[in-house]
Order: C-alpha cells, then structure tokens, then sequence
C-alpha cells in the first residue's frame, strides 16, 4: 500500500533520497533549493542514510565533490537553484562529459541579476546544452517521482549522463500538497545497486578519469556523449514504464492534456501546466476546443514526438518562464518551433514570455493566451509571435491600469 | 608485465571511431605516461658529459620527468623522447658535468 502524506516539494525529494540512500550527498545552501540537503543531513545525523554527506564551502566545490565521488563509483546526489547552479558551470559541463550519472534537484530559480530568489526557469535553461538530462515535475509528486527515476535514467549502460529533476521554486518547492509514497523496500528495489562499469576505487582496475583529450580523441568522446543523449529518450520511456508498474502513475516524454481535438494548444513546463490546465477545463466546459502539452523531458528534447502530437493544431503558444535575448524568441519557442519545420499545414505558432523573477500567473493570463489564439484562427495571421505576458507595458491599456490601480 | 603486452591493453589509438572509444575517454590502465613522447617540446637539451660525472645521483631525483634513467645504481645517458628540456638538472650538477645548449646546434 502506497503511503499518503502530505508534504513540502523539497521535504518529498528529501524523502526519496533518503530511501534511495546514496553513498555520497554533497551539497551547499540556497534558496529555495536549501531545504533538500537540510532535511536530509538530518536524516545523516538521526542515522537514517548510510550516506557520506560533505557540507562543501560553495556549490563549484559541491559538484567538484560530486564528480569525484561518482567517479569513485558511488551514488552520488546534490540539489541547487539558479546563482548556485551557476557557480557549478564549469563542472557541470566535466560531469557530464565524463559520463557519471550523479542526481542533482534543481529548484528553479529566477537567475540574478537584477537579484530575484523567486522562480523562472532562468537557471534551467541557461544550462540546458551542458550535457545534462533535464526533466521537469509539475508538482511535489512529480518532483519525487522524477528524482527516484532520474538515478535509474542517469545510470543506465547506454546512457551514463547526470540528471537534473527541476521543479518550480517556492511554488513546487515550498507548497505543501498531498502526496503518494512509496515504501522504502520499494524504492531501494526499484533503484537497485549502483554498478558502474569503471570506477576509481576498483583495486582490479587502475583507470584514469577525466584525462586530457587532445584533438585527435575530444571530437569521439563529445559524438559518443551526444549518443548517449539519444538513447536516454528510450531508456525514459522504458524507466517510466516499470515505474508505472509499481505506481499507477504514468509519466511520459511530455503530457497531453485534452489533445485529441484540439485546435488551440499552450506548451508549457512546471508547475503553470497546473494553472493552465484549470482554463483548459473551464473552456471545454464552454465548448471551446483547447489542450495543453506539458513538457516533461526537455534534454533529450522529444522533437519528434511533439511535433507528432502538435501538428493537427491550428494554433499554438509556447510558454516560456525565461527570455533568449537572442530578439528572436526564447528556449523552448525556439525548439518547439524548429520541431515542427518538417510538418505539412504547420500550425501557426506564437511565443510568450511569463512569469519572470515570479510573476504570479493567473488563470486569467492564460485565458488571454487562448484567446489571443482564438484570434490567430480566426484572422489566419500570428503577428508578432515574440510576445510578453504579464509585463506591466504602457502600451498596454489593460495591464498598466491595473497595475497602476494596486500602486495606489 | 612486457611493454608489449601493457601497450594493448592501455593505448587507445588516435582517431579511433566513436561507437569504440571509452565514454568519456576514461583510460582503463595505468602507468602509460612513457608512450606519450613528451621530447618534441625542448627547446633546449641537457648534455652528459659521462667523463666528468661523479655518480654523486644528485640530478636523478630532480628531474621532473623521470627521464635520468638508473642501471645498477649508475645514472645513464638521457632519455630525449621524454626529458622536456628544463635544465634543473644542469643547474643541480655540483660537478659541471651536464652542458645545457640550444636544442638541435
Ligand atoms: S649530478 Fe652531475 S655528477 Fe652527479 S650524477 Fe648527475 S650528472 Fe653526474
Ligand atoms: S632537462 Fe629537465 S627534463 Fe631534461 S633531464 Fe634535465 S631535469 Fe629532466
């Protein structure tokens, strides 16, 4: 019998960690992502881990150690935001490269500066080409169910790359919800023992990790990591299988909420597809042909997949909680739409920027994103398609009044 | 072990395909520093000069290369395909007995 609680995003990552007991935890504290190495170095101290937990002295040394420890050959697990993730930039990339599939929670954070702790998903996208695979969890029960599968994913033979399990800060992170867990016995077997192939602390193998990769060898290891990128699409969908199995919960590349009819679709990650799928319900109710397709994996990107669940749509917003500053659009706009190149009758497709620095998203700004696609149906036409949602804008009648109205 | 033997199991090969190479380039052996020739890199080269050599073994242990070679407790000449020319050795000579000159005079 699965246990019900009722528990913060990051005490239910805690949780599972704790019962996937890794060998080592190194970590360093920032909000909104402290409270995952706090629960858990009290679970250290009460004696509830085996786990080596290495209070670091900032979070490049955080993942310095983790990278050691992998390579080592143990389980290794961290959990950081935003300035703290980018502290670890230049380790991210060697944790990756170096194929050690440590674990890290990532409770997304707006990226300074201007300083923010609120969430965007600022941090996550800055480090969305560092080799590591990104899922996403719209609530604390995803948030747990992704860090219990991300070790499976991560450790796979034909995959061998870390994970990043990103949830929304403050939102995911600190709202206390209503959770499932699994038992402990579950857990430990569903993760089974850490095997890898090469490890530091083998005595019957002396192997060097991490050498210098001169350019007669660098270019095979970067196409051998960029396979293995590949092959964890499968492995995903073959982990989330037995992980269904187990739980009843189903978890796929993305979710499609209300799709099969649909002729208007929003793309969004985290914790929004929440609010979005309450306008869904509400709309339909009214008879309106809505759906939502919420991103789950966003490294490997499912590109085929969406386009294949897209391409009957006649109009789609893409969601994004972080700009590009490219002038052209932003991550997930770019990637959604470039997927979608190769369909015939492309539906046409626009890009909002939300939720910055954690600006509230309303069910209402969302009902204006259907509704701004309502009018790209009609008319045929997506001008302008880089576009802003809740930014206080002068030039925009409705905001800027009520905007001013809570100044006053 | 023969060198022979130690070599296959430790080289990989340069420009070997992708699909063969170690994820992430992990060399699954040690002690495989000697067949990377480092000696292409002196611009300047230590001389022996075996006659006024003493066998004192003071620039043995100086040398950040391991490429002063020992046979029964006797220094030997040079090892040019790894000593990278950096004259500690020649500096450390109490007896005069190493010429440091510009590589390939
Ligand atoms: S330090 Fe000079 S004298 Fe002593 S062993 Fe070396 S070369 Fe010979
Ligand atoms: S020049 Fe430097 S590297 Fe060469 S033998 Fe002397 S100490 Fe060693």
């Amino acid at each position: 019998m699965a246990i019900r609680d009722k528990l913060s995003g990051n005490e239910a990552v805690a949780v599972a960690m704790r019962q996937i007991n890794p060998d080592v935890v190194a970590a360093f504290p920032i909000t909104p992502s402290t409270e995952v190495p706090q629960y858990f170095s009290s679970f250290v101290s009460n004696g509830l881990v085996d786990t080596e937990f290495v209070a670091v002295e900032s979070e490049h040394s955080a993942m310095s150690a983790c990278i050691g420890a992998q390579a080592a050959g143990a389980r290794t697990m961290t959990a950081t935001s935003a300035n703290g993730m980018a502290l670890m930039w230049e380790m991210l990339y060697i944790a990756a490269s170096c194929r050690l599939p440590i674990v890290m929670s990532l409770v997304t954070r707006a990226l300074s500066g201007p300083i923010n702790i609120h969430n965007d998903h600022s941090d996550a996208m800055g480090a969305r080409d560092s080799g590591w695979i990104q899922l996403f969890g719209e609530s604390n029960q995803e948030a747990y169910d992704n860090v219990i599968m991300a070790v499976r994913i991560g450790e796979h033979k034909d995959v061998q790359l870390p994970v990043m399990n990103c949830y929304d800060g403050f939102i995911t992170s600190h709202a206390v919800e209503n959770i499932e867990l699994l038992e402990d016995e579950k857990v430990k077997a569903f993760v089974g023992e850490y095997k890898p192939q090469h490890y530091l602390l083998n005595k019957d193998e002396a192997i060097a990790i991490g050498p210098l990769d001169i350019p007669s060898y660098y270019f095979e290891h970067k196409r051998s990591q960029a396979q293995g990128m590949r092959n964890a699409k499968k492995v995903i969908l073959e982990v989330a299988e037995e992980f269904e199995k187990l739980t009843g919960r189903k978890y796929g590349l993305f979710e499609e909420y209300k799709m099969d009819d649909a002729e208007r679709a929003i793309v969004v990650l985290g914790s929004t597809a929440g609010t979005a799928k309450f306008v869904v319900d509400q709309l339909r109710a009214q008879g309106e042909k809505v759906g939502l397709v919420k991103i789950r994996v966003f490294r490997p990107f499912p590109a085929e997949e969406l386009a294949e669940a897209l391409s009957h749509c006649k109009a789609i917003a893409v969601m994004d909680k972080s700009d590009g500053f490219n002038g052209k659009g932003a991550p997930v706009f770019n990637e959604v739409r470039s997927a979608l190149y190769d369909v015939e009758n492309k539906p046409a497709i626009i890009n909002y920027i939300y939720g910055l620095g954690g600006r509230d998203v309303r069910s209402t700004d969302i009902e204006k994103v259907y509704s701004d696609l309502a009018q790209i149906v009609q008319t045929g036409k997506a001008e302008d398609p880089y576009r802003y949602l809740g930014v206080v804008d002068a030039n925009d009648i409705d905001v800027a009044a009520e905007a001013a109205a809570t100044r006053e | 072990m023969s060198d022979a033997v130690k070599k296959d199991k430790c080289i990989i090969e340069e420009h070997t395909p992708w699909q063969e190479t170690t994820l992430g380039g992990v060399v699954t052996s040690s002690g495989n520093a000697q067949y990377y020739k480092t000696g292409g890199w002196r611009a300047m080269k230590p001389i022996w000069k075996e006659d006024q050599c003493k066998q004192c073994l003071l620039c043995w242990p100086t040398c950040p290369d391991s490429s002063i070679p020992i046979k029964d407790k006797k220094r030997q000449d040079f090892d040019y395909d790894h000593c990278k020319g950096c004259g500690v050795c020649a500096k450390v000579c109490p007896f005069n007995a190493i010429d440091f000159v510009v590589e390939g005079e």
